[in-house]
């Protein structure tokens, strides 16, 4: 019996218990890897090299010389972000940007979370459903909506002036309030669903608890509630935050000319300007600055699931 | 003393979802209204409906982003579904740490960086071996079962976690190979969480700009692109009706969706809610 | 009378069939030889050796986090010993995987497949094997029919109670006819009176299809009402392994003999040592304690004497005999519970002692009340001595 040569199948089956779970982990692993990890080498190749008319217009940092390979790093690119104001203005802009959006975003988040939490069976559903709906929707139409709003000829400047509480249009499209706007509109589902996902699971019984200790509601939320919270809370913020600093479309459309951020300088030194080398610089110098944000995410999203098992 | 708060829960409430709704309310109203300008109303007409369906640029764009949302969201499931099985249930293996940072960031990452990079590398693997000749949907929609795969791998793992792991042993111990557990047991627990992470690509594909910008090519203009390009002028009664269409499919998806995924729920909770004789 | 030689043979014969465990030629069915599983740095099972026979409905008992379950998954496969060796039917298990083991579990949680119905559930083992339609067919009736679940066969598990719903998993861990059958709190998701129920349907189940049970438990009770033989689990080790009469009356350290029933530990020091009888002085217990048989160890080595609360005897008037055996002391607390009366007496030294007593007569009123002054005592052969 055993002397017999395994049938097609008995092979393959033997064959896929052996390597079933590397093949599993490889494919996505493989893919993730090229399209994901080796293209950031590839920028942070490119930031050093020069820009030049040709097509792609950079030069190669490897290049053949009689029988050798050198590498010419260029720094000039790095150089020239740290000589030129604008690019650490646009920096320090979109940081501040995108904090105090994400503080905003919390502020009206948290009690909505809070309340959906609390709020009982069906009704819950519905709210929720109601929170994630417009994150479904087209982000782009989101941002655009608040156009025909913000807008010199706009809702808000023909109400008011309608009422007569102004007698000039109100300035708001293309300036920094819009910007705040665009982001605590478009980012608030981000927000929400952590942070209503952490209240959920939470024994509504702790509250009730230190109540029943002596402390005061607003104690008690501050005690027990609060730091319950927070790992929603980092969340939540840190989904806010990190795209919102790199955020192109926004500034674009509900910011003014004045309203340096610096995926918008990116954009600008990509598609304007052609100069692929400093792009791929300020996308590095944004990577680095990002990094450590970015692996907080992971490490309280890794957290978080362990949690559940 | 509660009173007080849940008044204050209410009038959060209200605020926070008049905040969401009345912008996408408005946009729908003026889908249909005569006049060009926001501020007037002009009477009810669905003319604007009729002159975005006869702009052939928009019609070609909104096909492009559909096939490249349909490709890129069964990708990304084919991707992101062993990706996700593999977080939850695979344990320690070298190179996990790097594994589950892959798929964390790109949710986070800002999308001018994804994109300007992975411009950079079909550029580059054109170079080295000549492929991709070119750019177009084939190279749009390698970049979006990219971020998406990481959106599917995320949705599958916490549905994952949630599941008891002993269901899966069960079927183990009565004689099931790893690969029939997860065909016969696994996919089906898990087919709410999968249909969610599929239609979330979708709608993540379908709704990108910025990234397509990049990695777009001649002749492969999506949908979000030329959006962006009219609305940069101001706002536009045509863009005002393809706003209102995508809302109604959304919202029709999404109630579908969530009535499935309510019901599944409520099946597992009983099914798990162990000792009521 | 005499026996007859061949009778006595009978007997032997008898016993070792019945009890292979005290047969030194029986060979064991399962076979754990020094396991150790470590998660890290934890020992969560630690150098545990045990041996089942077959047709044993065999328990592990202990108090959560002490490994069974750990164990248990050690023999179904789920966990791979980090060292030691475990044997089924002679047959080494190293790496051997779950799904070819000759082992089957019901798991606690039962983990039945939410979206199969009760019949496919059942089916799946079988469907597995490759085995033959009608076949299937016939078999999942059969066990169907043994767990009473006929009726409920084209259910979903969500439509089934929790009694139900155990009835089916252990059908389908049942249906292959597995060497070993494993059971991780089978019972540990009913309520009370049901469990007190399915524990004796269980038994019965076990008895007719005659698979070997190895059975987790945290619940002494329903150890000893199942179980041919108990293993004593306590952080990773086992403490003691016997049949429940043993466990009962023999425990061999403080931890069994608490673990299993109510006990009453007295601590003091061996003073007289003899082949017949020994003599354990207490201060505790404020008098000596008679042993009617020799205690292993020398003199001036502190032992615990152990005394089940029903073997103690209350009276009122001082006993004849004081000098051993006979303390005295308060009524403290009482405990009317109908068929038996608890009483706690507090002795001069401070020490509480847990007395029980039937009432198997009615009466006028309780025959003891607060602070009367009792006296407790008991058979010479009522005490264990305990070294550990
Ligand atoms: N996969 C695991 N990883 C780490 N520790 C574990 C794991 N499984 C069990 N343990 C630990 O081993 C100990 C024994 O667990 P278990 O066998 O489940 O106990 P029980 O006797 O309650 O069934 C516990 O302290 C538990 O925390
Ligand atoms: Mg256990």
């Amino acid at each position: 019996m055993s002397s017999e040569k395994p049938t097609l199948k008995q092979r393959f089956d033997r064959w896929m218990i052996k390597h079933g779970r590397v093949l599993v982990i490889g494919i996505p692993y493989l893919w993730l890897f090229l399209f994901f990890l080796v293209p950031f080498l590839i920028v942070l190749k490119i930031s050093f090299s020069m820009a030049e008319y040709a097509q792609p217009p950079y030069t190669s940092l490897f290049s053949w010389i009689e029988e050798g390979v050198t590498i010419t790093l260029n720094f000039g690119n790095y150089l020239f972000l740290l000589s030129d104001s604008l690019y650490a203005t646009a920096y320090l802009n979109s940081i501040r940007i995108a904090a105090i959006s994400t503080v905003i975003t919390l502020l009206i988040g948290y009690p909505m979370a809070y309340g959906i939490a609390r709020a009982q069976g069906s009704m819950r559903s519905v709210l929720l459903m109601l929170v994630i709906l417009p994150f479904w929707t087209s982000f782009l139409i989101r941002v655009y909506a608040w156009i025909g709003i913000l807008d010199r000829e706009g809702l808000i400047n023909a109400f008011l002036l309608w009422t007569g509480i102004i007698s000039e249009p109100l300035i708001m499209r293309q300036t920094e309030f819009a910007v705040y706007v665009g982001i605590v509109y478009t980012y608030l589902p981000f927000m929400i669903l952590p942070l209503y996902s952490t209240l959920e699971k939470m024994d509504i019984s702790l509250v009730e608890a230190a109540l029943d200790l002596g402390c005061k509601p607003w104690q008690a939320f501050a005690k027990v509630t609060l730091p319950l919270s927070m790992p929603g809370i980092l969340a939540g913020s840190l989904l806010v935050f990190i795209p919102a600093v790199g955020e192109f479309v926004i500034p674009e459309l509900l910011g003014g000319p004045n309203t340096l951020m610096i995926g918008r300088t990116l954009w600008n030194e990509f598609f304007a300007n052609r100069d692929w080398p400093i792009a791929s610089a300020v996308a590095i110098a944004m990577l680095i600055f990002l990094v450590v944000p970015i692996m907080w995410f992971q490490h309280i999203q890794t957290k978080q699931e362990e949690g559940q098992q | 003393m509660s009173n007080k708060r849940s008044t204050f829960l209410l009038s959060a409430l209200v605020f926070g979802f008049a905040f969401l709704y009345v912008p996408i309310l408005l946009v729908i109203i003026y889908s249909f209204n005569e006049g060009k300008l926001v501020t007037v109303w002009a009477g009810f007409s669905t003319k604007w409906y009729v002159s975005l369906f006869s702009n052939d640029g928009m019609i070609d764009a909104a096909w492009n982003s559909l096939r490249i949302g349909v490709m890129s969201a069964t990708l990304a499931l084919a991707l992101g579904t062993p990706a996700g099985l593999v977080m939850s249930r695979f344990g320690r293996f070298k190179g996990r740490t790097l594994f589950s940072g892959m798929i964390a960031a790109p949710l986070v990452m800002p999308e001018v960086i994804t994109g300007l990079s992975l411009l950079l590398l079909f550029v580059t693997l054109e170079q080295m071996i000549g492929w991709p000749a070119g750019r177009g949907l084939s190279t749009i929609t390698i970049a979006h079962t990219t971020f998406c795969a990481a959106y599917v791998a995320v949705v599958v793992q916490s549905r994952l976690s949630g599941m008891d792991i002993s269901v899966e042993e069960a079927a183990m111990d009565l004689g099931a190979k790893p690969a029939k557990i997860f065909f016969v047991i696994t996919l089906p627990m898990i087919l709410p969480a999968l249909v969610a992470g599929w239609l979330l690509s979708f709608t993540l594909s379908l709704d990108d700009l910025v990234i397509a910008s990049f990695v777009a090519g001649p002749g492969s203009t999506t949908l979000p692109m030329k959006v962006f390009s009219s609305v940069r002028l101001g706002v536009s009664p045509e863009i005002n009706a393809l706003a209102t269409l995508i809302i109604l499919a959304v919202s029709v998806m999404i109630v579908i969706a969530s009535a499935m995924i309510l019901r599944s729920e409520r099946m597992r909770s009983r099914a798990s809610a162990g000792a009521d004789a | 009378m005499l026996v007859s030689e061949a009778a006595l043979e009978d007997v032997h014969e008898d016993v070792h069939k019945t009890q292979p465990w005290n047969n030194p030629d029986a060979v064991p069915y399962i076979r754990f030889e020094n396991v150790t599983k470590k998660f890290g740095d934890f020992y969560a099972v630690d150098d545990v050796s045990l041996d089942v026979y077959r047709h044993e409905l065999f328990a592990l008992l202990g108090g959560s986090g002490c490994g069974k379950t750990t164990l248990l998954r050690m023999l179904a496969g789920f966990e791979e010993p980090t060292s030691g060796k475990i044997y089924i039917d002679g047959v080494d298990m190293a790496g051997v995987p779950a799904y070819e083991r000759p082992t089957n579990m019901m798991f606690q949680s039962y983990a039945l497949f939410p979206h199969m119905s009760v019949e496919q559930n059942v089916a799946f083992g079988l469907v597995q094997d490759g085995v033959s339609r009608s076949e299937i067919k016939q078999q999942v009736a059969e066990m169907l029919g043994l767990v009473q679940m006929t009726k409920f066969a084209k259910r979903k598990p969500h439509q089934l109670s929790g009694g139900q719903r155990q009835r089916v998993a252990l059908a389908r861990s049942l249906i292959k006819r597995p060497k070993v059958l494993l059971l991780d709190e089978p019972l540990g998701a009913l309520d009370k009176k049901l469990r007190e129920q399915t524990q004796f349907e269980l038994v019965n189940i076990q008895e007719k299809v005659g698979t070997t049970f190895v059975m987790v438990t945290h619940d002494q009770e329903e150890a000893m009402t199942m179980a041919s033989r108990i293993a004593v689990m306590n952080e990773g080790v086992i403490n003691q392994t016997g049949t429940p009469f043993e466990l009962y009356e023999y425990p061999n350290s403080r931890y069994t003999a608490n673990f299993l029933g109510q006990v009453n530990l007295i601590e003091g020091v061996l003073v007289d040592d003899d082949e017949k009888y020994a003599v354990i002085k207490s201060d505790e217990a404020g008098c000596d304690i008679y042993i009617d048989h020799a205690v292993q160890g020398h003199q001036g080595m502190t032992f615990w004497v152990a005394l089940r609360p029903e073997r103690l005897r209350i009276t009122k008037e001082e006993p004849k005999e004081t000098k051993y055996n006979c303390l005295s002391g308060k009524v403290e607390e009482i405990g009317y519970l109908g068929g038996i009366s608890t009483y706690h007496v507090r002795l001069a030294s401070g020490k509480r002692i847990k007395v029980t007593e039937p009432n198997s007569t009615r009466q006028i009123e309780p025959r003891y009340t607060w602070e009367d002054t009792v006296w407790v005592s008991w058979e010479a052969g009522a005490a264990s001595v305990l070294s550990k």
